[in-house]
């Protein structure tokens, strides 16, 4: 029943794309509607179906072998924690925010205008060049014990962390966009007089946007893993500070809660990113 | 190579030499290559590929300093890219992430000028192409890709305009299509044209006069005058005298003595004559 309905809309919403003609314009427009309905409902439908099935078969696996909390609590217990405690996550979750944020801002804009400036200058590239790889290699969660020791257990030694991890991978990755040229390109811009700041502006920007955007996302996610990961070295707050306070103190419900929150998060600046990425670089697929 | 200068001439390129420096030593492009473009004519270089055709229209264009030699418009000597001349490329070389009426203004923006957007619709409408300005260029075919390339040239009104092989790429149905499409334009604008190629059919069909470029490092073989009558039809490309003057524009090329300054020279030069 259900094969028979999409084998009868596929057609109908192939022919709309090939005709695109305004003549048949009325009846293909509806039947583009029509076709794009069942499409999206048939595919909820699988990923609801999908989800309960995940879902519904571990609190039955784990209810029928009697797994014990410890080791992993049933999702419904998970879901009850996340909505009853949530005022015990909630004011940590801001604390994850504020440094995730202010330590981004910092990298990101840092490594946006290193980038920018070293991809001029060829010689300065090769000179920062094995500095920028050993940021972007060394994990900078192993800083943080040093950083605790210099700055207390305050935001700052956080931020810093996240700043230097979301820094270089941003600039890697940006750096990479900007020497992309493409010598005609900016031939055409001379040949109307642009200055260098206009072919930045107008060529090299433009064409090294889907680079920046992809590092962006990448410098987005490692900023959050290295706030939970400073989090748990050190200090009284944040999201990563309640992962071992729940796990020392047998909390399971309450730390998988907590792991949700973070798993929403970083899906949260993914699709943040995927959506930027086709507004502003969709011309390159 | 001693062209006489006349006072109508709107480009003239003298004794123009080119070098590039590159890892393996000097390059030799172009050497001592003198040419003059009258005022409204239509110029066609040909040569093979690789012996500096490009290389002396980037100069022309001021993209690219001579290492010796002058290029002059309306007189004065070109020293950087010059408000007079529209560039037409390999390619459209359009960029992919501006709408086809953003990539037209483009050259508007780096002027700093307000755009004539009726001058601008009309050209749209004289190449075909009205209604298509929210399109983006990969949604348009090579052919079509190149017609906006044109407007973008005149959509400044420039009187010269310089266009680097802006056919190589397209299939031989469309490259007739924009050969018409490109002498029309020229007879309702008189702009001033040099047509780089390497085609010799289509410089053939398109051009006044010829200048035949040696393999690199390129030099002035021979000029060649062309007169059939205007506007000329695609018919003209199965007369004799056009076949004729093609093998002789060839046969020009290839005995082309090429003492080579830098660099393996090719033993034999290809012309190109699967188009046409």
């Amino acid at each position: 029943m259900a094969d028979k309905q999409l084998g009868d809309k596929i057609p109908e919403f192939g022919k709309r794309q090939a005709g695109g003609g305004q003549a048949g314009g009325l009846s293909d427009m509806s039947g583009f509607g029509g076709g794009t309905g069942a499409r999206t409902f048939w595919e909820i439908v699988a990923i609801v179906m999908v989800a309960v099935c995940v879902i519904g078969g571990t609190e039955i696996a784990v209810r029928v072998m009697e797994v014990p909390q410890y080791v992993m609590p049933p999702p419904s217990a998970i879901f009850m924690a996340l909505i009853t405690d949530f005022e015990f996550i909630g004011p940590h979750l801001v604390h994850t925010l504020i440094e995730l944020f202010s330590g981004y801002t910092i990298g990101a804009a840092t490594g946006l205008l290193l980038a920018a400036i070293i991809t001029q200058f060829p010689f300065a590239e090769k000179i920062v060049a094995p500095y920028v790889l050993m940021l972007v290699t060394t994990p900078m969660l192993a800083l943080v014990p040093l950083l605790i020791l210099r700055f207390g257990f305050g935001y700052e030694p956080r931020i810093i962390a996240v700043a230097l991890a979301s820094g270089p991978m941003v600039m890697i990755n940006a750096a990479t966009g900007f020497r992309r040229v493409d010598l005609a390109k900016i031939a055409l811009a001379r040949s109307f007089g642009a200055t260098t700041f206009q072919i930045f502006t107008k060529i090299r920007v433009p064409m090294a946007l889907p680079m920046i955007i992809v590092g962006l996302m990448i410098g987005a996610i490692f900023g959050l893993l290295t706030a939970v990961g400073a989090e748990m070295v050190g200090g009284g707050f944040g999201l990563g500070n309640r992962l071992t306070t729940f796990s020392a103190t047998l909390q399971m419900p309450q730390f998988f809660a907590v792991v949700v929150v973070l798993s929403i998060l970083g899906i949260l600046i993914y699709v943040a990113f995927f959506l930027i990425g086709k507004k502003w670089a969709s011309w390159q697929a | 190579m001693s062209e006489a200068m006349g006072a109508g001439d709107k480009l003239v390129v003298e004794n123009a030499t080119k070098y590039y420096d590159t890892k393996s030593g000097p390059l030799h492009a172009v050497d001592n290559f003198s040419m003059s473009v009258a005022e409204g004519g239509f110029t066609c270089v040909v040569g093979p590929s690789g012996c500096g055709k490009t290389t002396l229209l980037w100069c022309m264009a001021g993209l690219h300093d001579l290492t010796g030699g002058t290029v002059k418009i309306d007189g004065e000597t070109v020293t950087g890219p010059h408000p007079q001349v529209g560039m037409i490329f390999q390619e459209a070389n359009l960029l992919p992430w501006r709408t086809l009426t953003k990539n037209i203004l483009l050259p508007f923006e780096i002027k700093r000028q307000k755009p004539d957007l009726d001058h601008i619709d009309r050209l749209l409408d004289r190449v075909g192409l009205s209604g298509f300005g929210n399109k983006f260029p990969r949604e348009l075919s090579g052919g079509m890709q190149q017609r906006v390339a044109i407007v973008r040239a005149l959509s400044f009104n420039p009187s010269v305009l310089l266009m680097d092989e802006p056919f190589g790429a397209l299939d031989a149905f469309t490259r007739d299509e924009m050969n018409l499409l490109v002498e029309e334009i020229w007879l309702e604008t008189h702009k001033t044209i040099v047509f780089i190629t390497h085609n010799i059919t289509e410089a053939v069909f398109l051009s006044d006069r010829i200048f035949v470029m040696s393999a690199r490092p390129g030099r002035l073989v021979k000029i060649f005058d062309i007169s059939f009558a205007r506007p000329r039809s695609l018919d003209l490309l199965a007369t004799k005298e056009v076949f004729d003057l093609v093998n002789e524009i060839k046969a020009e090329i290839e005995h082309a003595p090429s003492q080579g300054a830098g660099g393996p020279q090719p033993t034999t030069v290809k012309g190109d004559r699967a188009h046409g």
